[in-house]
């Protein structure tokens, strides 16, 4: 199936969609007898040929231990490990690489920025703002620094459709307010924040914001100096690069004036049992050794979604989204969670009398992978009085073929239930 | 339906996953416990009242799969009359059946042995175990225990 898409220059382009599936291998598998309709892309995303192959050819000719040795292969992963950070740095648009610190993922960066920011900017009755939407790892990290420090933790509210109350995020900021961190789209209900608005609000305050992008990156386009975040956090796996890698992108100002996160090997200077200076950005926060095969293999996924453009990407995923959206109004008794007008390429659903296990469990049968549960985001299933949806995302590989897959699959269900 | 999924959902399952039974509060019930799911957010009570060492009523109330509600719904109807004792002796047999380690005769299980698909999906283990353990708890716990909570 193919999207036409008018390109500035007046050309058509097409999104081949089959090409592309053709680059990733495990696609092609069958599961329970059925092909594959691989629909938990919000979890993490499948990899493409040359992501695999990129990282076994680190292993098999210049593996070695970076910024160490003087001999050839350590000097060759280096030169490879740094020039992925700079193909991170022109992906997202920061200033400068001193600015690109690699983590094992999104849930580390988050931690690194509320433990090191945390430790020198919070006080008694400080505040944290995050919102109801956020992922466990936008939570949990803020509430361990605000017990440590006697700080509390302010949520904002969302409305029944998914969005966010933006009058109530202007009415919690106030000068106790010490960083605002929310997450840019919603991985349980693909709302997408205005995070803009956010940030320019935030800043009129003087405080700063961590954008969560676990679930932007591999959507929307991301400009970190447009956006004017001042962290921003995303994960390697979920943008068709290896598990294990993530970056946390900070304004190179407020590194330099935040503490290191984790002491050893690589993020020193010097180091005497008197005093050890620490090394400069943005090495200070990478202790030990790194994921150098995982930080070449993101590259290589960065390079992907550069060859076919992400904006392409967007408008071919905003298409599948709309054409779920209206195919699943098929499906009787169905309810999705989220109705945002904003949303990114999750549809979360409900039945009232079928359970999301038992949905889960039969969909498999029919060879489609969805994700059931509560998505790490129990406070809004709280808040929507929920235990947990069924949660189909999208990526730049589905189809609308897929999309009929499913709709048949919950039929089937609802045939055996009601 | 596929053969693993029909022997998974069986008739009996899906009929007490739509018309539970015991699915109420006992009000004044001398044990309760509340179970909980972390995996999948299920919640379930379970209340019973125990007479000289014998269940002489018992019942749920909650959210969950059908395999977590029929689990707890063929339960309820089977330990009721049972003896404590009976009623832990019961719950070692479901679990070896639906972990796939079932020495014993499935017929002591009775109704039961519908839960013997189980072992082909571990995923769906606690599902069917949550209001077992639950039980189990309120069996331990005395009433001014857990009102506490
Ligand atoms: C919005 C959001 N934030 C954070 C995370 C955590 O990412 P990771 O587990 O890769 O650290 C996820 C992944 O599930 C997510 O969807």
């Amino acid at each position: 199936m193919n999207l036409k898409t008018v390109s500035p220059k007046n050309k058509i382009d097409t999104y081949d969609v089959e090409k592309i599936r053709r680059d990733f291998p495990v696609l092609l598998q069958k599961v329970h007898g059925q092909k594959l309709c691989y629909l938990d892309n919000a979890a993490t995303t499948q990899k493409p040929r040359s992501v695999i192959d990129a990282v076994s050819r680190y292993y098999e000719t210049i593996n070695s231990n970076v910024h160490r040795g003087v001999h050839s292969l350590s000097e060759m992963a280096t030169q490879a490990y740094e020039d992925s950070r700079t193909t991170v740095k022109n992906f997202i648009n920061a200033a400068s690489e001193k600015e690109i610190i690699f983590t094992r993922g999104t849930t580390e960066a988050i931690n690194l920025v509320a433990h090191s920011y945390g430790k020198i900017n919070l006080k008694e009755g400080d505040e944290v703002l995050i919102t109801n939407m956020e992922h466990h790892s936008n939570i949990v990290p803020w509430q361990l620094i605000c017990e440590e420090k006697n700080a509390k933790l302010k949520v904002v509210p969302v409305n029944n459709d998914g969005e966010l109350i933006f009058e109530e995020f202007e009415k919690q900021l106030n000068e106790r307010t010490k960083i605002v961190s929310v997450v840019y789209v919603s991985n349980s209900l693909g709302t997408i924040n205005p995070v803009k608005k956010i940030i320019d609000k935030a800043h009129s305050f003087g405080i700063p914001v961590l954008l969560d992008g676990a679930q932007a990156i591999q959507h929307l386009k991301i400009d970190v100096q447009e956006l004017d975040c001042d962290f921003f956090a995303f994960s390697g796996h979920k943008i068709y690069g290896p598990t294990g890698i993530g970056v946390l992108y900070g304004r190179e100002k407020l590194l330099e004036s935040m503490p290191p996160y984790m002491g050893g090997g690589d993020m020193i200077s010097k180091v005497t049992f008197e005093k050890t200076t620490y090394n400069e950005l943005p090495h200070k926060f990478e202790a030990g050794t790194p994921h150098i095969s995982g930080a070449i293999g993101l590259a290589e996924a960065l390079r992907y979604i550069n060859k076919i453009g992400i904006k392409k990407i967007s408008a071919y995923e905003k298409e599948i989204l709309n054409y779920a959206a209206s195919s699943l109004l098929q499906v009787n008794g169905l309810k999705v969670i989220g109705q945002a007008k904003e949303k990114s390429s999750v549809i979360s659903f409900v039945f009232d009398n079928i359970h999301p296990h038992d949905v889960g469990t039969f969909l498999d049968f029919e060879g489609i992978a969805v994700r059931t549960g509560h998505h790490c985001t129990q406070p809004l299933m709280d808040r929507f009085n929920i235990p947990a949806t069924t949660r189909a995302s999208f990526a730049l590989y589905n189809t609308k073929e897929e999309v009929d897959i499913l709709v048949n699959g919950l039929k089937k269900v609802l045939e055996v239930f009601n | 339906m596929n053969d693993e999924l029909r022997e998974l959902y069986q008739q009996v399952i899906l009929d007490h996953n739509k018309s539970p039974r015991n699915f109420r509060v006992i009000e004044h019930a001398n044990h309760h416990s509340e179970g909980y799911n972390p995996l999948c957010g299920d919640r379930i009570d379970v209340f019973i009242d125990v007479e000289e060492g014998i269940v002489k009523d018992i019942s749920f109330q909650g959210s969950g799969c059908a395999i977590s509600k029929a689990s707890a719904s063929l339960m309820s109807s089977t330990v009721k009359g049972k003896t404590v004792d009976e009623a832990e002796k019961l719950f070692e047999k479901f679990h070896s059946l639906i972990t796939g380690k079932a020495d014993g005769d499935p017929e002591e299980l009775g109704k039961l042995a519908v839960f013997a698909g189980v072992r082909d999906f571990p995923a769906r283990v606690k599902c069917a175990s949550l209001a077992w353990h639950t039980m189990i708890n309120a069996l331990k716990k005395e009433k001014d225990v857990v009102t506490t909570e």
